[in-house]
């Protein structure tokens, strides 16, 4: 079944991913996927389901247990005019590859003086609230974002999932994907005709970077994405019933970060709270603050904050709930802000 | 050396052979370099080095060996029972593996030292660990709470392969110490790491070999090819069999039946007399079958035949040594009262489970490092007085 032959949908952020691999697939040849358990699995999330069937070993690659390898061989492999996308299987199994990613993947460009491109996409499941063991629950988005040469973009709705990871493989500068895993099962109505022309007539890469306000609101602006975005959403309905009005803003990438829309959202509201699920300690929301308050400092009622993880390893699953930045953290930074 | 009536998968041996009658994943599975003291039919078979090592195994030892294995199984089905009924999130099934972790572990000495991997229930067994402990942290308690050095058995490593490195740098540390080679049985240590044929591929596996090698340490690889990476067969990890990666570093190396008891037993008590007494590292490729699920979020029908699945189940560890028990005396009572010690002990598994109680959520800032760390101790605090203004008042979640 061709991804551009179905209309509208509803579908799984999964599916769509599915989807969005798929088109990329049957659009250009030199597009290829490799990880753990991709093919006859279809990946332990099933993102990849039926794609090896459908478009053979040689492109959808099971690989050798060995992320360093993985991502080392994509590199080779974009060198030889591939592009590879990789799954790594969870979050916190990237590291055996970290290597590869910040000494070669993110500087080649740079060091060849701009002669050798790697669009290499590197998919990563990630983020908690799926009462996972150890290593399967983490946000490290933010070591990717702090190494430059990397960019760096996380969708939160099924429709965003299949067009991000469509212009994440047409990008040719690597591309770390974080899939919200929580996420992975929520559904959404998508014409994925539509979507695909839209793609076509856009350009490949146009608007991969480019933060939505999803909710327009006058008091406050809660800044997240990937798994947080709708935890914001909740926020902002609670918030609003109780008088506040938010405006969410969902990121979608975090490298770059589009500070044009967050900024005249501040300048707007005059408060911000980011959210999102990694330690706020160095994390992507200490960026956005600084930023922030350089840039609107005169029209700031509050200070700038953030509600995220705490500096613990990411902690058991019993205890997660109390962890993550769930809807009572974000209600409680917004009224702090709000109190100024 | 195969004296059953199953056909031998293997047509050359020493290269992998995928894809018989259906039967995708038992990689040259037995052939004549693999190592076997009892088929899978119960005999006993002679093997010039190693019978040797299980002669003064009479019957009561065999009978120790059954009875591990036995209580290890039902321990894990109950473990998987549980995981079905949602009181754990997840469970890695042991179920097939048996004989290799059992036969390895009960060659250990009191001070030798395990890192293995995540499915190791077994080898914890041998180390006198109580195994409900290990429930904790497939229930979301903890992070693998129990006391390591009071077993001489590490927490277990979920990240693949990390681990290796770390058994040989604690025999690294043995060997500094000067517990290798002094002779004295109550001395001398050695280190085992377990880990799966997937992880043979990790660079950190390669780099453990290496330093193994090179520093002569007392470390034991002992390799449980189970034919799968979760859905990947060890043909997408290596085109000959993974005994074969100890070579190439000097390291030597052993195949062996990992399915049969006496086997693992024999050859890992020589690895460990070889490290103890200065001989350096050894590499074994225990073959075995991962009876189970990868764990129970898996689903094997994706990408395993029912057919390969019989071929194993014709393997059974525990169903040989058996047959050799009764082949050699022993009675219908003593299995039935495995059998009946089996129920009691999953029942207090059962109920040991269901009684955990969930963990404070302030412990999570509780360990993060070993002195104090002012960011921390405020998040701690503030997260206190978050907690204490929900009481009383209704939280949104
Ligand atoms: C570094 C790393 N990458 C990926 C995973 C996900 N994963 C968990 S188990 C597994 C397969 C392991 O296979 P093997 O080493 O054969 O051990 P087995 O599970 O068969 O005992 C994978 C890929 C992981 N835990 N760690
Ligand atoms: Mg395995």
């Amino acid at each position: 079944m061709s991804a551009s032959a179905i209309g509208t949908q509803r579908i799984t952020m999964a599916k769509a991913i599915n989807l969005g691999l798929r088109r990329a697939l049957e659009r250009d040849e030199k597009v290829m996927l490799m990880g753990q358990d991709i093919g006859a699995l279809g990946g332990v999330f099933r993102v990849t389901d039926g794609l090896q069937k459908d478009f053979g070993e040689e492109r959808v690659v099971d690989s050798p247990l060995a992320e360093s390898g993985i991502i080392g061989t994509a590199i080779g492999l974009a060198l030889a005019g591939y592009r590879p996308v990789c799954e790594i299987q969870f979050d916190g199994f990237i590291f055996p590859g970290y290597d590869q990613i910040t000494t070669q993947l993110a500087k080649m460009h740079y060091r060849s003086r701009g002669r050798l491109n790697l669009p290499v996409v590197i998919r990563v499941p990630f983020g908690g609230g799926i009462g996972a063991v150890e290593h399967h629950s983490e946000s490290p988005e933010a070591l990717f974002a702090h190494t430059p040469g990397l960019r760096v973009v996380s969708p939160a709705n099924p429709a965003d999932a299949f067009t991000m990871i469509q212009q994440a493989i047409a990008s040719p500068d690597p591309v770390l994907f974080f899939e919200p895993k929580a996420r992975y099962w929520d559904k959404a109505d998508i014409d994925v005709r539509a979507a695909g022309q839209a793609l076509d007539l856009g350009g490949d890469t146009v608007g991969l970077h480019t933060a939505r306000v999803v909710t327009p609101g006058t008091d406050i602006t809660v800044a997240a994405y990937g798994p947080t975005v709708s935890t914001a959403l909740a926020a902002a309905g609670v918030a609003g019933q109780e008088g506040t009005s938010v405006e969410v803003i969902d990121l979608r990438s975090i490298s770059p970060i589009d500070f044009d829309t967050l900024i005249a959202s501040v300048r707007r509201t005059g408060r911000l709270v980011v959210v999102h699920e990694a330690p706020v300690f160095f994390g992507a929301g200490a960026e956005i603050a600084a930023r922030v308050t350089e840039h609107c400092f005169y029209s700031l009622q509050a200070p700038v904050l953030r509600v995220g993880g705490f500096h613990v390893p990411y902690p058991v699953a019993n205890i997660e709930e109390e962890y993550l930045p769930n809807l009572d953290r974000v209600l409680h930074a917004i009224d702090s802000a709000m109190a100024h | 050396m195969q004296s059953s009536s199953v056909p031998s998968l293997v047509k050359e041996p020493g290269v992998i052979q995928p894809d018989l009658d259906g039967v995708t994943t038992p990689v040259g599975s037995f052939d004549d370099d693999l190592i076997q003291l009892l088929t899978p039919q119960g005999e006993r078979v002679h093997h010039e080095t190693y019978s040797a090592r299980v002669e003064d195994l009479d019957l009561h030892a065999l009978q120790g060996l059954y009875r591990d294995m036995a209580l290890v199984r039902r321990f894990d089905n109950e473990a998987t029972a549980l995981q079905r009924q949602g009181e754990l999130g997840l469970w890695p099934q042991c179920l097939g593996q048996e004989a290799a972790q059992i036969g390895s572990g009960r060659a250990l000495a009191t001070q030798d030292y395990v890192f293995t991997s995540y499915r190791e229930h077994g080898v914890a067994w041998t180390r006198g660990l109580d195994l409900r402990k290990i429930l904790h942290s497939f229930r979301g308690q903890d992070h693998g709470g129990w006391d390591s050095a009071a077993h001489n058995f590490h927490l277990y490593t979920l990240v693949i392969g990390s681990h290796a490195l770390h058994a040989t740098g604690y025999a690294m540390g043995i060997q500094r110490d000067g517990d290798v080679g002094t002779g004295d049985p109550g001395r001398d240590r050695a280190v085992v790491s377990y880990f799966g044929d997937g992880a043979t591929s990790q660079g950190d596996v390669s780099e453990a070999l290496v330093f193994a090698s090179v520093t002569a340490a007392p470390v034991v690889f002992f390799c449980q090819n189970n034919q799968w990476a979760i859905s990947e067969p060890t043909a997408r990890q290596s085109r000959v069999p993974l005994v074969q990666r100890g070579g190439g570093f000097g390291i030597p190396s052993v195949r062996v039946d990992g399915n049969d008891v006496l086997a693992c037993y024999a050859v890992t008590q020589e690895a460990l007399e070889r490290a103890r007494s200065g001989g350096g590292p050894t590499f074994i490729e225990a073959v075995t079958y991962r009876m189970g699920a990868h764990t129970t979020s898996d689903d094997p029908t994706r990408y395993r035949s029912r057919a390969e699945e019989d071929y194993w189940r014709q393997r059974d560890p525990i169903a040989r040594l058996r047959t050799l028990l009764v082949a050699e005396g022993t009675g219908e009572d003593f299995f039935e009262g495995i059998e009946a010690e089996s129920e009691t002990y999953a029942e207090d598994v059962r109920a040991y489970c269901r009684a955990l109680s969930s963990p404070d959520p302030i412990t999570m800032f509780d360990h993060v490092y070993a002195e104090d760390h002012p960011l921390v101790s405020a998040e701690r605090a503030w997260f206190a007085e978050y907690e204490a203004g929900f009481t009383g008042e209704e939280a949104h979640r």
